[in-house]
């Protein structure tokens, strides 16, 4: 692979060991695109994650998620059983030589293991370990039991989206783990900085109850401030003082939109709102009244009447029930609108704007006899750009590699090793 | 003695503006650099400043909850970009700084003369971010910079809610605090690139590409299998029960998700192991999951006749993964996030005290410290006497000059 190219990477002198499952799988996919050596360490069969659909081809089989594959390709794989005695031996000997180690265990396993923050970094003062857990690594509810799902509930971010009439709602896809295991490799590279002024190195403690405060915006100010709490409103947002509502989400022919509709100061809204009706007005939709409205006297989010608002997002939805999402898509950009259509996965796949900047990465998956497509780079760096190193390992793939010719361990005892369940 | 940070010596010139890039530097402002958040009176961040929700409910450029939320433990300069004098000022700016960071309108650096190019002529070690919705370039490069938009661009906003409704998606700019952490961490990565071998960086992010990776596995579901994936309100496909469950009082949820057999009985247990849930209906997995509908409505049964937190001490006491659906009110009281000092109060000169959401991860040997976003054009002086290193007199001339800009035209 890229050997000679390595030290030019951004991280390329460096090496991580992640031990996580699926709470952190994303930082290490985050430290491999910035060019690290990221060496997932799973358990003997495989890590359970790989359990996570979809599959390829809807083939439930550990080696082909989709979900093993988005958030662990250009890893290195090796097997590993960190609860046996020679497992936490031979962990200990590649701490040596690392520079992170990335887990998601209860609370305090790593230390029954002896193989805590303060025992690694003994052997290894400059490592940085990143500890992902629902809660972080002290306090009362430091090992409650969580999932994706109750940690977006701990957090707050399901309490304030859905429907008014239904349950609070999740995203379908669940985030809560990302946005924590982003937050770990950021929380990494900050500790690097440290580490490259001081030389030493520290334990990065990220919670992911904490991880789902970052995306709740203003909503906890509203409550410091005004002693408001945002309640679900379905799509749209809701002015505290004067309890009025404004949609964001509307309805087109073929599936839905985000869309500004306010009125008040001059800018790019207001120029927004103007060319709406110039559209709608040339095919005949926009209505005497709606024409004559003066958005910024008559449509200020701090006078407006909710009726007002409702018939002027009537006509707004009457005339977006006639165009579809590409209609829209295409419509953005020359008249100068702050909208969006929702995109779906098939939208995605067709976007121009992700097309023309070549933003799909193909990776080759030999095991597959084909090339796998992925989301490309999240930046675009000049001197050291992210590229993916390799397909995501398959159970064990890297073992000879680190077993052998790092370590030294011979053919013989690698098979007693095998048997003994702790590779 | 206070004690060390992180990112200390580490100095930003910040251009960004409204929520997600200044959530960028805030990581790095938290951690002890330097992050001078250049406006101007004429052209402040007013998408931001002006935003509800306000002190009090009265609103003012400097009594912004939306602002504080994004901008604590920043400096704040102001500074006119469109006079020469401006221009020479913020070169010195850039002889300051290790990092720039913007978020404006793709092509308006140029326009200003300090794109990437001009920039790294002068000073070839910048780590530069430039930071848009969609990228520097292409089709859409110049599409609309709001969160809501990128969110829905990116294929997020599809999968929240029902399905058999419109999209309900996360309250707020959602994909605003999806890209920070990855652009952060982009810069930190530069930062150690450049220590290492002197050079500097370019940093292109376009928040729509980068948020896409917490949808990746839908998106390559369709490439590979060609399959759709439509929001599916509150279930995924390997847990069951899997819901939020109405509880006493006025809109109380717990949330719950049982991934196995064990949780599964766990929850029976807390549940007084009711009779329905020992048939043959619910016994396995394949079972609850065929009969979800039927199981919802049989655990509301119990959940509303309970407290959410009596439901949820109950379920963690049986090994169960489950949460108060916790309201903003609820985090200021919740024991784990005062155990972890999450929410800190920052003496502010306009509001008092405003709170502060810190990293939500704690470094174990330099700890993160905060001060109170900045109200517009508070450290000048600082600045530009101390940080520059400008004479009174020529401090003196660009205040007359209005190249360091001290009023506003504000509509109240």
């Amino acid at each position: 692979m890229p050997q000679p190219k390595k030290s030019e990477a951004l991280l390329g002198p460096y090496r991580a060991l992640d031990l996580s499952d699926d709470k952190g799988l994303l930082c290490g996919r985050i430290l491999a695109d910035l060019g690290a050596d990221v060496i997932k360490i799973e358990r003997p069969g495989g890590d359970p994650a790989r359990r996570i659909g979809p599959f390829y081809h809807d083939i439930p089989e550990p080696e082909k998620s989709l979900y093993w594959f988005a958030y662990n390709v250009g890893k290195r794989g090796i097997t590993l059983n960190i609860e046996t005695a020679d497992g936490q031996d031979i962990f200990q000997r590649l701490v040596k030589t690392a520079d992170f180690v990335i887990e998601s265990f209860t609370p305090g396993h790593m230390d029954e293991l002896g193989l805590g923050y303060k025992a690694l970094s003994a052997l290894n003062p400059r490592l940085i370990m990143a500890s992902i857990t629902p809660f972080g690594q002290t306090g009362p509810k430091a090992k409650d039991k969580a999932c994706d799902f109750t940690s977006w509930a701990s957090g707050g971010a399901l309490y304030c989206a859905g429907d008014p009439d239904r349950p609070p709602v999740q995203l379908s896809f669940p985030q809560a783990y990302l946005h924590a295991a982003a937050r770990a490799a950021l929380g990494s590279l900050i500790a690097l900085y440290h580490r490259g002024q001081d030389g030493e190195g520290q334990q990065v403690d990220v919670s992911i109850q904490e991880s789902v405060m970052a995306v709740l915006m203003d909503a906890p100010e509203m409550w410091d401030l005004n002693r408001f709490v945002f309640r679900r409103k379905g799509y749209g947002l809701v002015h505290p003082s004067r309890g009025i509502r404004q949609r964001f989400g509307v309805p087109c022919k073929d599936g839905y939109a985000s869309i500004y509709m306010m009125g008040g100061a001059p800018g790019v809204i207001l120029e927004h709102m103007k060319a709406m009706i110039r559209w709608m007005d040339e095919e005949g939709m926009a209505p005497d009244w709606l024409k004559d409205l003066d958005w910024i006297s008559d449509y200020d989010s701090a006078k407006v009447s909710q009726e007002t608002i409702d018939r002027v997002e009537e006509a707004f939805i009457n005339f977006l029930m006639t165009k579809t999402k590409a209609d829209l898509s295409d419509a953005v950009i020359p008249k100068r609108l702050v909208m969006a259509p929702i995109l779906d996965a098939k939208d995605l796949a067709i976007h121009p704007q992700l097309a023309e900047r070549d933003y799909w990465a193909k990776v080759e998956h030999p095991e597959l006899g084909e090339a796998i497509t992925y989301c490309g780079p999240f930046a675009k760096l000049n001197q050291a750009p992210i590229e993916i190193q390799r397909p995501p390992p398959l159970i064990g793939e890297h073992n000879m590699e680190v077993y052998e010719q790092e370590l030294g361990f011979s053919r013989s005892q690698l098979s007693a090793l095998k048997s003994a369940g702790v590779i | 003695m206070a004690a060390k940070r992180a990112l200390e010596g580490l100095k930003v010139i910040d251009l960004t503006w409204v929520a997600a890039g200044p959530t960028i530097t805030t990581y790095l402002a938290d951690q002890g650099a330097t992050v001078i958040r250049l406006e101007s009176h004429t052209r402040f961040d007013v998408y931001s400043r002006l935003a509800s929700p306000f002190k009090d409910g009265t609103p003012g450029m400097d009594r912004s909850g939306f602002f504080t939320a994004h901008n604590a433990s920043k400096y704040s300069a102001t500074l006119d970009l469109a006079k020469p004098k401006g221009k020479e000022v913020f070169w010195k700016f850039i002889m300051w700084a290790d990092v720039l960071t913007e978020s404006m309108t793709p092509g308006t650096m140029k326009k200003l003369g300090f794109d990437y190019e001009s920039v790294s002529k002068v000073k070839p070690d910048i780590v530069y971010l430039s930071f848009s919705v969609y990228g520097q370039y292409g089709p859409w490069a110049s599409g609309p910079g709001f969160g809501q938009l990128a969110s829905s661009m990116a294929g997020l906003f599809h999968l929240g809610g029902w399905p058999d409704r419109a999209p309900a998606p996360p309250y707020g700019a959602y994909a605003d605090y999806v890209a920070p952490p990855f652009t952060a961490a982009a810069i930190l990565a530069a930062l150690d690139y450049r220590r290492r071998t002197g050079k500097g960086q370019y940093i292109g992010v376009a928040l729509a590409e980068s948020s896409l990776h917490f949808a990746a596995p839908v998106v390559m579901d369709y490439m590979i299998n060609g399959r759709v994936m439509n929001r599916n309100g509150n279930r995924i496909s390997r847990a069951v029960p899997h819901g939020a469950f109405p509880c006493q009082g006025d809109d109380r949820w717990c949330a719950i998700g049982i991934f196995n057999d064990d949780e599964w009985q766990g929850l029976c247990q807390a549940m007084g192991d009711p009779a329905w849930a020992k048939g043959p209906k619910f016994a396995d997995f394949l079972g609850r999951k065929k009969n979800e509908d039927e199981l919802e409505t049989l655990i509301t049964e119990w959940t509303s006749n309970h407290q959410a937190e009596e439901v949820a001490s109950r379920l963690q006491a049986a090994g169960v993964p489950c949460s108060v659906v916790e309201t903003t009110q609820d985090l200021f009281e919740d024991s784990q996030l005062k155990h972890r000092e999450h929410i800190r109060w920052l003496d502010h000169p306009v509001m008092g005290k405003h709170i502060h959401r810190r990293p939500a991860f704690k470094l174990s040997k330099t700890p993160d410290q905060s001060t109170a976003a900045p109200t517009l054009g508070q450290h000048n002086e600082y600045v530009y006497k101390e940080l520059l290193g400008l004479s009174d007199e020529e401090i003196a001339d660009l205040l007359a000059e209005r190249v360091i800009t001290t009023e506003a035209d504000l509509p109240w």
